[in-house]
């Protein structure tokens, strides 16, 4: 008994290990290699330097898409926490006729590719006679990130907080009172968590941007630029740099959720 | 309960439903409009007509790029569901409780490297000078080194490799929600580890499997990325395609054309899935 319990936990763990290795692998060899001191991304590693970093922050473009990416994203996140939020709190605390229909529309952009949303923008934008903009690349990214705030506020909208929010309607507080001084701040970690998701997934988002944008880039479309001038370190450096910003942004998330679910 | 009158809960998801609107389901309308008016011979948007659907079908590179697109996406989420399927039972059924969550955040914390480079990474450790054949050539593997870049399977192996992650992450969430008495009941009844896990656990579990195969359809048959870096020319998927109409022809109605198709594969796939996404509750 006991070695066949072995023997499957052996064949578990070797399993386990071939897939880390095999997820693992690009990471790894981008990291690697955005410290190469030699002048390509390649084996072998002639030694450990931060040269490409410095030409990554010193390239003009890179670091102007990359306050555009900021920019981008804290606007787009934003927007879609307020507007996700509120929408849950109004379909959870209301009777309303359609509330299914809604539900359906408001997750809707959740299921179609990001080709999709993309292109319609593209397309409107152009039978409006408008040119490619930031702008417009921040509505997409709240047309796609909104169902997002709106599906991660609705799970945390319980009886809990119904009862806290009653209370607080007996003592005469209005409708708004309650929603911004006693729901949101209930439900903070959540927001939180569901702003820095939405953060991350615009910071990464390359396609809408890429249909949509042509002078003012985000990091994404700048970094595609780069590809077509072939393998090169500094490639390296910038994408290493965008993936620390991302689990940064992603630790945080799971700090809060982890107070969320202690609270 | 005090007076709650339909018209408040309605302005709190107004705005919602407004953007949704205005910023998606108009601009698809309009992209149907566009669709259906092809343009002319002076480039100018001509009359009502299906002909851009027409010579879509008619055009055999078109159909075959649509072919193409479909088997890629296929064959993705069948490897990345097998593979990840194994992979999601040892984290939830051979690491103690203890670690899960850390191993689980360690699955996926490749998802968080840019979508660009990713696949720039993969063309990095695939190349003829890269990291893959440099290993294989030093463990004596390979004579010299091979080309696994620029073509369809590199397109796939990058695929999968994202796919392993999020399909792992669907089809952990939906094993850890089966009630591990069920199991334990079918084992005291006498049935082996592995019936009960045909009979119990793979069953339950199909929910996530649906919704990571769903997941996998609209982000890989919509994908422009992965096949542009690591495919080549050769072999073109549909989105491949429509950004081609949109960038040297700059046929905007063909590439709307295009772009509705693509959607109906997607809606296709919905309900074929739908009774199972119905069921997941993640």
């Amino acid at each position: 008994m006991m070695a066949r319990l072995s023997a499957r936990t052996m064949t578990a763990a070797a399993y386990m290990a071939v897939c880390y290795a095999f997820i693992f692998i690009p990471v790894g060899v981008l990291v690697l290699f955005s410290f190469q001191s030699g002048d390509l991304p390649v084996p072998p590693l002639h030694g450990l330097s931060l040269r490409w970093y410095a030409s990554a922050f010193n390239d003009g473009r890179l670091v102007d898409a990359f306050t555009n990416s900021i920019v981008v994203g804290s606007v787009s996140s934003g927007l879609s926490v307020m507007i996700g939020f509120m929408a849950a709190f109004g379909l959870a605390r209301y009777d309303i006729p359609g509330k299914a229909v809604m539900r359906a529309v408001i997750m809707l952009p959740l299921a179609v590719s990001y080709l999709l949303v993309g292109m319609g923008l593209l397309v409107s934008s152009s039978a409006l006679g408008l040119g490619p903009s930031l702008v417009t690349v921040i509505i997409g990214h709240v047309v796609i990130n909104m169902p997002l705030a709106f599906a991660i506020c609705q799970a945390q909208l319980g009886e809990h907080q119904r009862r806290i929010e009653s209370a607080a309607r007996d003592l005469g507080a209005g409708t708004f009172r309650v929603v911004f001084e006693i729901t949101a701040p209930m439900i903070a970690p959540a927001l939180v968590a569901a702003f820095c998701l939405c953060f991350t997934l615009s910071w990464d988002e390359f396609l809408i941007a890429y249909l949509n944008t042509r002078f003012d880039v985000t990091l994404p479309v700048v970094i595609w630029d780069l590809l077509r001038g072939g393998l090169n370190p500094e490639t390296n450096a910038a994408g290493s740099f965008i993936f620390l910003v991302s689990i940064s942004v992603m630790a945080i998330v799971e700090l809060f959720l982890r107070r969320g679910r202690r609270s | 309960m005090t007076s709650r009158t339909p018209p408040a809960g309605l302005i709190f998801a107004l705005p919602a439903l407004l953007w949704v609107g205005l910023f998606f389901l108009v601009p698809v309308l309009i992209m149907v409009g566009y669709s259906l008016h092809p343009l002319d011979q002076s480039g100018a948007p001509g009359p009502l007509s299906l002909a851009d659907y027409t010579a879509f079908f008619a055009e055999p590179a078109y159909v075959q790029a649509l072919i193409n697109s479909v088997i890629t996406t296929l064959i993705v989420v069948a490897i990345s569901t097998c593979l990840a399927y194994p992979f999601a039972w040892c984290i939830a059924c051979i690491v103690p409780k203890k670690y899960q969550r850390l191993a689980l955040l360690a699955a996926i914390l490749p998802f968080w490297t840019s979508y660009v480079v990713r696949s720039y990474a993969w063309l990095l450790a695939l190349s003829p000078v890269g990291a893959v054949n440099k290993a294989l050539l030093a463990l004596h593997l390979i004579g010299h080194p091979l080309m696994f870049a620029y073509n369809p399977q590199a397109t796939e192996f990058g695929f999968i490799h994202f796919f392993l992650m999020l399909n792992t992450l669907t089809i952990y969430a939906s094993l850890t929600q089966i009630n591990p008495r069920y199991e334990l009941a079918a084992r005291d009844l006498g049935a082996s580890a592995w019936r009960s896990f045909v009979t119990i656990t793979l069953p339950l579990s199909i929910p996530g499997v649906a919704v990571g195969a769903f997941l996998t359809i609209v982000l890989c048959i919509g994908d422009y990325v992965t096949p542009q870096i690591l495919g080549g020319f050769r072999e073109l998927l549909l989105p491949q395609l429509i950004m081609m109409q949109i960038q040297r022809q700059l046929d905007l109605p063909m590439a709307s054309a295009m772009s509705l198709l693509l959607t109906v594969l997607v809606a296709l796939a919905y309900v074929a899935l739908q009774r199972w996404l119905r069921m997941a509750r993640l």
